[in-house]
């Protein structure tokens, strides 16, 4: 007999970032009895990274925005390949949940008149992004935390799920253990929301904090629901290269929606040598127009600077490649030319601390070195629009470990506003199907074969360490299924993260049980091992380049053969890992129409 | 170009616990969560810290390196001298976990008993009007990455911990003058501040303020006005004599 905790709920949320925390609240308030489980303490997901603002057509600065506006903009910037449904609530519903936040409390920077302020951003045709200077994610966070404390929600704190527990074909909870203590828990719940965002820390250049290990990808591919998208990754154009130690810290496209601008080794703004087809229409191609435009939207174009991030992130990728790099291996960005010391203080006040903190480099006065990083996933697990149901039941995701919002790119701004869309609309889905089920109970031999596996590595004393194998994964990942792919070195990727996982099979932790972080990532190591194989072979079977997916031996999209289908991912009867294709759903006529200019 | 850094790491838990030092290769650039980090990868895989984001946003990592309360991730290895020994210890003020983790959870139950925000009704339209002037003082309040340090290097509770129940400390005075400041709200707290909170009990020493990451002027900003409210409504002998004579 194994000695664990017993909890049961009718919902519970595992993540407690802008989607958890929001999937929590609506489940508790639709009177469900509602875990919300984290890894870390309360309030420091990933989400309070989030920097430039939360994407809603608002309209308070440019009246002529409206949510078929935003819509367009999002699948043109996911090239397409997004969920279209998702793509509409999020659009259509964006507005209503950043009102929702501010009478929860948050404190937006304002128009003149006292409304919301909105700034510009890559891919967004109007200054759509509501926003506290550089600080967006912090604010969302802690408002909805502050909210959330009051809502009789039971918090489980530097709690982690390692495996989630099935009833016949339902997923029914979840295993998991007190990073304090090791001590064990086990969840009895109706239904089960994953919000456990990305997989960052699969890569050795990343934005993602210490907590990004693909748990819910993982844990949902585990339980037999299908993945889709996992080749699509977003590297953001601009993270710090230097120091050593930065290397892959957000740099705010901010910087760039408030003035400022990438330049290479010869002062050039390369960016209009990088204006593809697909956005040339919208794009400006002078840098007269290009700074006109700040001002005046209806008689200039985007500036080139604020193109898609996989468009910019590609450029400067060219740039470094070409020897017009900076010294330490990345492009110039330049907003101390361009704005008053004020005004940048002013509205990017992280930026500047970071820097000035980091790299001793004083953005008001000199250009910042910055060059991509590995910075979110667009794939992720298959959900129904409407209720962020998987194709598991009993299963719901939200945020970034869902599937199909952002297509094969992202759109700055848009993720804070999928976690509060999409993270209530889950909370919802979630206490509906809990409605339907009794409370189910844990299989003893379940948890016992989950246990056993958990504390094996401690059976291994002497054994390989944990940390040289996350290691030795990251810079596969980093080397051979980074920005730019190709087919052999995906196959020499596969090769190495199958020798990965026969370590990581093996691996040996010594000590206690009490906050043990060797042992934690040893348990870790398990779903970033699933990951990274997902996206690896995601990635070879995409034989085009679309979005942030880029192949080097399929340069260019290829609409009639890739433009129409997601590549899934599936375990099989055998426990290996199935990749197959499948038709995307199919955009209703009127919403065709908006793309008909 | 690689040096060696000359670290004292305290390792234990709540029973027992000593310096350990590690010497440990360094590069360029690197802040002290980097070194600690490489300690776990080579010498110690055990070793327990707290961290998150390790770009100064999330407050995690705070503990107390050379005595002074500081986030890891923001605490660069050039701001010693070369082979300085440089010791990283646990927040004192809170029970210790393991190693470098303590247990802050008073500080998650201080914020339950703060009453949630009650905006008032809206404009017709259904949103909010507020100027920028207006929510500029709440917003250097909502800069708080909730690290803790404050907290950590209040003497109210530092140097004496029965005091906890009585006295919320300097992040959450923080947060009650963010409250009391908010354009929209219409809860009073200013009884809480008083009685529960124990605001009375700052003697504003500003050492919260020193070691506040975020530059927010703690004492200044927040518990100054939050004392002068209190006092005003409290300690004025005019103001209670009104309230006797018009019940207000």
């Amino acid at each position: 007999m194994v000695e664990y905790e017993r909890h049961d709920y009718d919902v519970i949320v595992i993540g407690a970032g802008g989607a958890g925390l929001r999937a929590a609240i609506e489940a508790s308030a639709q009177g469900a009895r509602t875990a919300l489980i984290c890894k870390s303490l309360l309030g420091k997901a990933h989400t309070v990274m989030a920097e430039g603002g939360i994407a809603a057509a608002l309209g308070n600065v440019w009246p002529q925005d409206n949510w078929k506006v935003h819509f367009r903009d999002t699948m043109r910037g996911g090239k397409m390949l997004n969920n279209w449904r998702m793509a509409q609530l999020h659009a259509q519903e964006a507005p209503d949940r950043v009102n929702e936040l501010e009478e929860w409390g948050a404190l937006f920077d304002r128009t003149d008149d006292g409304r919301i302020l909105q700034r510009d951003f890559g891919g967004h045709r109007y200054a759509r992004l509501a926003h506290v200077g550089d600080r967006t994610g912090l604010e969302l966070i802690r408002t909805l935390q502050q909210h959330a404390v009051h809502k009789g929600i039971d918090v489980f704190m530097e709690c982690t799920v390692s495996r989630l527990l099935k009833d016949g074909d339902r997923v029914s909870g979840a295993v998991a253990y007190w990073r304090e203590s090791g001590n064990l828990l086990v969840f009895n719940a109706k239904s089960v929301v994953l919000a456990t965002g990305g997989i960052g820390k699969a890569f050795s250049v990343t934005s993602n904090s210490w907590e990004y290990t693909g748990d819910g990808h993982a844990l949902a591919y585990w339980a037999g629901a299908e993945l889709i998208d996992m080749e699509c990754v977003q590297f953001h154009p601009t993270g710090m290269v230097w120091p050593p130690s930065v290397r892959g810290i957000l740099v705010t496209e901010g910087v760039r929606g408030d003035g400022g601008t990438l330049r290479n080794s010869d002062g050039e703004r390369f960016m209009f040598n990088y204006i593809p087809d697909f956005f040339a229409a919208e794009t400006a191609d002078t840098i007269e127009e290009a700074d006109g435009w700040y001002e005046d939207k209806e008689n200039n174009r985007r500036t080139p600077d604020l193109l898609p991030r996989d468009e910019v992130a590609r450029a400067i990728n060219s740039e470094v490649k070409a020897g017009r790099g900076s010294p330490h291996g990345g492009v110039f960005l330049d907003i101390a030319s361009r704005r008053s010391t004020e005004y940048i203080r002013r509205r990017l006040p992280s930026m500047y601390h970071q820097f000035k903190q980091l790299a001793d480099v004083d953005i008001t006065a000199q250009p910042m070195e910055v060059g991509p990083t590995m910075h979110y996933i667009m794939g992720g697990i298959r959900v129904a629009a409407d209720t962020g149901a998987a194709t598991v039941p009993g299963l719901f995701a939200a945020g970034e470990c869902a599937g199909g919002m952002h297509g094969a790119n992202r759109l700055g701004g848009n993720s804070l506003s999928d976690l509060v869309v999409f993270g209530r609309r889950a909370g919802l889905g979630a206490v509906e199907d809990a409605a339907r089920v009794s409370a189910p109970e844990a299989d003893d031999a379940q948890v016992k074969e989950i246990v056993s596996e958990m504390r094996a590595p401690f059976e291994r004393d002497g054994a390989e360490g944990p940390y040289e194998i996350q290691r030795d994964l990251q810079e596969t990942m980093n080397s051979l299924v980074g920005i730019i792919r190709t087919e052999s070195e995906l196959l020499e990727a596969r090769e190495r993260i199958d020798g990965l996982k026969g370590r990581a099979a093996n691996v040996g932790v010594y000590g206690h049980q009490q906050y043990n972080p060797g042992w934690h990532l040893a348990i870790d190591l398990q779903a970033l091992m699933t990951v990274s194989e997902a996206t690896a072979r995601a990635a070879n079977v995409r034989q085009e380049s679309r979005g942030g997916h880029t192949r080097d031996d399929y340069p260019g999209p290829n609409d009639a053969e890739w433009g129409n289908k997601n590549v899934v991912i599936r375990q099989g009867a055998d426990g290996e890992m199935e990749v197959t294709t499948s038709p995307l759903p199919e955009m209703p006529a009127d919403l065709q129409e908006l793309f008909e200019e | 170009m690689s040096e060696t850094a000359n670290m004292r790491v305290f390792r234990g838990d709540a029973e027992s616990g000593d310096w350990q030092d590690y010497e440990v290769e360094m590069e360029e650039g690197q802040v002290v969560l980097d070194v600690i980090h490489r300690i776990q990868a080579t010498q110690a895989p055990d070793l327990a810290v707290r961290w998150n984001c390790k770009a100064g946003k999330c407050g995690s990592c705070s503990a107390e390196i050379n005595g002074e309360p500081r986030l890891m991730c923001m605490t660069r290895m050039n701001l010693f001298e070369p082979g300085e020994q440089i010791t990283v210890a646990p927040m004192k003020t809170w029970p210790l976990i393991r190693d470098l983790v303590t247990d802050v959870s008073f500080n998650y139950e201080v914020a339950k008993t703060i009453p949630a925000f009650k905006p008032r009704a809206p404009e017709a339209d259904g949103t909010y009007r507020m100027m920028q002037e207006d929510v500029e003082r709440g917003q250097e309040f909502r800069k708080c990455i909730e690290c803790f340090l404050c907290q950590n290097v209040c003497h109210v509770i530092r140097d004496h911990p029965e005091n906890k129940p009585e006295f919320a400390g300097p992040r959450f005075f923080v947060r009650l003058a963010e409250l009391e400041m908010h354009p929209l709200d219409t809860e009073d707290r200013l009884e809480l501040a008083r009685q529960d909170a124990g605001v009375g009990y700052c003697n504003i020493t500003k050492c919260c303020t020193e070691v506040c990451p975020e530059d927010i002027h703690i004492t200044d900003n927040a518990i100054i006005p939050l004392k002068e409210r209190v006092a005003d409504r409290y300690f004025d002998p005019i103001r209670w004599l009104g309230s006797k004579i018009f019940g207000r």
